[in-house]
């Protein structure tokens, strides 16, 4: 449960209550990176009518896309108005920090150039109209996922700016994340300190589930937690946190409580496989203990709060959940009910606070 | 080392008899069939093989943990079959070391289902469910079988199931979790309404290669990736089957994953329920919670066992099912993973939930005669 003020809880912390890692900020329109675009991709957009690039991952009308009130009267899209974000979230809710993903459709597209040079802008974008403007925001680094190495170069360019704290890949990508294509990311992410993002979304052309394209959007949302087991099994199979020992994960939007029967299965393997991946010189688990975090929101919550605290403790550590509110995605409908359950104050003050704390070092 | 572990094991009889859901016979080479198969298709797979999506003539992309398509060292008949050719051998090493009351066969080599000549899957399945009623269910009346059915096109597996489903030993038909499209999806209806029919569930059995690479982000490197996230293509099948109606569509069919684990039923069930409630205007079709379909229509065998860390949070995982009638045991014979009844469970089970898992559900699901003796 969010109570109204975690300083009740006698650890008082005076600048807020709780750090949001997972906010959406939206682009009111593409023309806002015009700006940001050389002559030349802008002239592309405009000779060849490019409406936008927004993803359809929440679908414009679905209930679960944005919750009440949190279309802007200016008329653009749920996440594109920083002074409603303020009232509905940073100061309503008390909010310390806030980790904006913002999730325009740059790794969809299939030039590799043209995504380089959206990813800029988007970035440019987010420090012009977000950063800049609000101090109590940071952003991930949208980068285009299609190129790994210019994907490392935008993370050079921007990785002392101190707003960015991630960088941020989609939870569907055309090759596992663990393979060596994507190792130039890790490197220069582990570099500049910088955490993955992993965040529901992308489309790449491979289908949402190992047996084909599912008929429903409900079917394709629900699907996003086997995206992410999928991904995590890859980044600990391939060996990326043995080559990259510094490098941290976020699983962002894709559930949690399949992380338990996950580990156990994927510890159970390794025992009887391990001689096919050498280094993975330990328990799964344990690796992904170290190096792996998941955001809460949504949380699939059982029918009562007993098996939801059970199934945090077979997580076997304290340090792994991150809060966030998915804003302004549509989970819950009450505040008490963002973290469903009753924790002892101590983890409930890691999951608000503090492990998004030490691994954001904000 | 393991000859002496083998020797101990054969001695030592299981005292309960149980149900086992889950063995494995194998058809050790097209040979065999020739009796069943048409000269026309032992001459095409002669010519042209038995074409797979994969590259491989015959080899697979993940070596599997050992050879004989991943078997117990100690599986190997004398007779110089592979493990799963050999009745005898397979009565004396498990039917009869093991106190098995029914056994039922899951035939997954050939895998009718994925060859991609349809017209040679259905031919292939007729023979091999041919072979089967032969070989096995005549010889040994402790076995059951699940009919194999080239599954990728509904037509031809309706028929294959009408042709044999009056047979009492097959009370099942078997299908890999690695299809082309989600089993919910209309172009599998038809193996449902036969299924159905007949009062026969569908099983879902681990295997197959498929199409599709098993993640949404394409083809993995590893055999130990391929085996672990094969647990997500159960998902993602049980994800279909519910929300595009299938148990409101055929409201008598029951569902078997086999193989395919059950701890991540419960989050599953959460997951579903949950999303459901926000985005239900848009499968209409659904009249109550996807989790009550689940608890209705679904069943799961046990093995590969789940093993947590803390071996008490399997009762939690058992109690978050919402239900004692679902788990069914399974020792996935010959294979290397496989599953002994009296050290699987790494937490001893209430009696009564151990009788249900051990013999009753499985006894209730397939109508098997008898009663299950209480636990010695």
């Amino acid at each position: 449960m969010i109570r109204e003020s975690a300083s009740s809880t006698g650890q008082g912390h005076d600048k807020g209550v709780l750090i949001d890692c997972d906010v959406h900020n939206a682009l009111p329109s593409i023309e806002v990176l015009y700006p940001h675009l050389s002559d030349h991709w802008r002239d592309y957009i405009v000779e060849r009518g490019v409406g936008n690039l927004e993803p359809n991952y929440y679908p414009a009308g679905a209930p679960l896309s944005a919750r009440p009130g949190a279309v802007p009267p200016s008329g653009g899209p749920p996440g594109s108005d920083l002074d409603l974000l303020r009232g509905q979230l940073l100061d309503s809710w008390d909010v310390e920090y806030a980790i904006l993903n913002c999730l325009y459709g740059v790794q969809l597209v299939h030039n590799e150039d043209w995504a380089a040079a959206m990813a800029r802008a988007v970035n440019d974008w987010q420090v012009a109209e977000w950063l800049d403007k609000e101090p109590r925001l940071r952003a991930s680094i949208v980068v285009p996922t299609q190129n790994p190495e210019m994907a490392a170069e935008e993370i050079e360019r921007l990785g002392d700016h101190p707003g960015f704290v991630q960088a941020l890949l989609l939870v569907r990508t055309e090759m596992p994340l663990g393979k060596r294509h994507y190792w130039p990311i890790y490197e220069v992410a582990e570099r500049h300190n910088l955490v993955i993002g992993i965040h529901a979304g992308g489309s790449p052309g491979n289908p949402i589930t190992p047996v084909g394209w599912p008929s429903h959007y409900l079917e394709d949302y629900v699907s996003l937690a086997q995206a992410f087991q999928s991904q995590l099994v890859s980044l600990v199979s391939e060996g990326v946190f043995a080559k990259f020992p510094g490098l941290r994960a976020v699983l962002i939007e894709g559930g949690f409580t399949w992380l338990p029967s996950l580990m156990w299965r994927f510890d159970k393997n390794w025992k009887g496989l391990r001689g096919e991946v050498a280094w993975v010189d330990r328990l799964p688990s344990e690796i992904i203990h170290e190096h792996v975090r998941l955001t809460i929101q949504p949380v699939d919550e059982p029918p009562n709060q007993e098996y939801l605290l059970q199934t945090m403790e077979q997580i076997g550590s304290e340090e792994m959940l991150l809060f966030s509110t998915d804003y302004p995605h549509w989970h819950f409908d009450e505040r008490e009910d963002a973290l469903p359950v009753e924790l002892p104050p101590e983890l409930e003050r890691k999951i608000l606070v503090e492990n998004a704390r030490a691994l954001y070092g904000i | 080392m393991v000859e002496r572990v083998a020797q101990r094991e054969a001695r030592k009889k299981t005292k309960t008899s149980f149900i086992d859901c889950d063995i494995h016979n194998i058809v050790p080479s097209v040979d065999v069939l020739e009796p069943y198969l048409p000269a026309r298709w032992r001459k095409h797979v002669e010519t042209f093989g038995m074409r797979q999506h994969h590259g491989f003539a015959s080899g697979i992309p993940y070596p599997k943990a050992s050879p004989g398509g991943g078997s117990r060292v100690d599986a190997w008949p004398p007779s110089g079959l592979p493990p799963g050719a050999d009745l005898d051998f397979m009565r004396e090493q498990h039917l009869d070391v093991q106190n098995i009351e029914y056994g039922i066969l899951n035939c997954l080599y050939p895998k009718v289902g994925e060859l991609l000549n349809e017209e040679l899957g259905a031919a292939l399945a007729r023979a091999t469910n041919d072979w089967q009623i032969v070989e096995w269910l005549e010889k040994e009346p402790r076995l059951r079988a699940s009919i194999v059915v080239p599954y990728e096109n509904a037509e031809f597996s309706a028929a294959e199931i009408d042709r044999v489903a009056d047979h009492p030993a097959f009370v099942q038909v078997v299908l890999l979790p690695r299809t082309k499209e989600p089993l919910g999806k209309r172009r599998y209806w038809k193996i449902y309404e036969a299924a159905e029919r007949h009062g026969l569930p569908i099983g879902i059995h681990f295997a197959g290669l498929g199409g599709n690479p098993i993640t949404s982000s394409g083809w993995p490197s590893f055999y130990i990736e391929d085996h672990t996230v094969m647990a997500q293509a159960f998902q993602s099948q049980v994800i279909s089957l519910v929300y595009e109606g299938i148990f409101e569509r055929f409201p008598d069919l029951r569902v078997v994953l086999m193989e395919g684990g059950f701890a991540w039923l419960p989050s599953l069930m959460w997951r579903l329920d949950k999303h459901w409630k926000r985005l239900r205007e848009e499968v209409p079709f659904l009249k109550r919670p996807p989790s009550e379909y689940i608890r209705k229509h679904m069943w799961a065998t046990t093995q590969p066992m789940e093993e947590p860390t803390n071996p008490k949070h399997l009762l939690q995982v058992i109690e978050h099912l919402g239900s004692d009638d679902m788990l069914m045991f399974s020792t996935d014979y010959p294979h290397w993973d496989y599953d002994n009844p009296d050290r699987a469970f790494p937490v001893r089970l209430p009696d009564a939930l151990k009788r249900k898992i051990f013999s009753e559900n499985a006894r209730a699901l397939y109508r098997f005669e008898g009663e299950t003796r209480v636990s010695g």
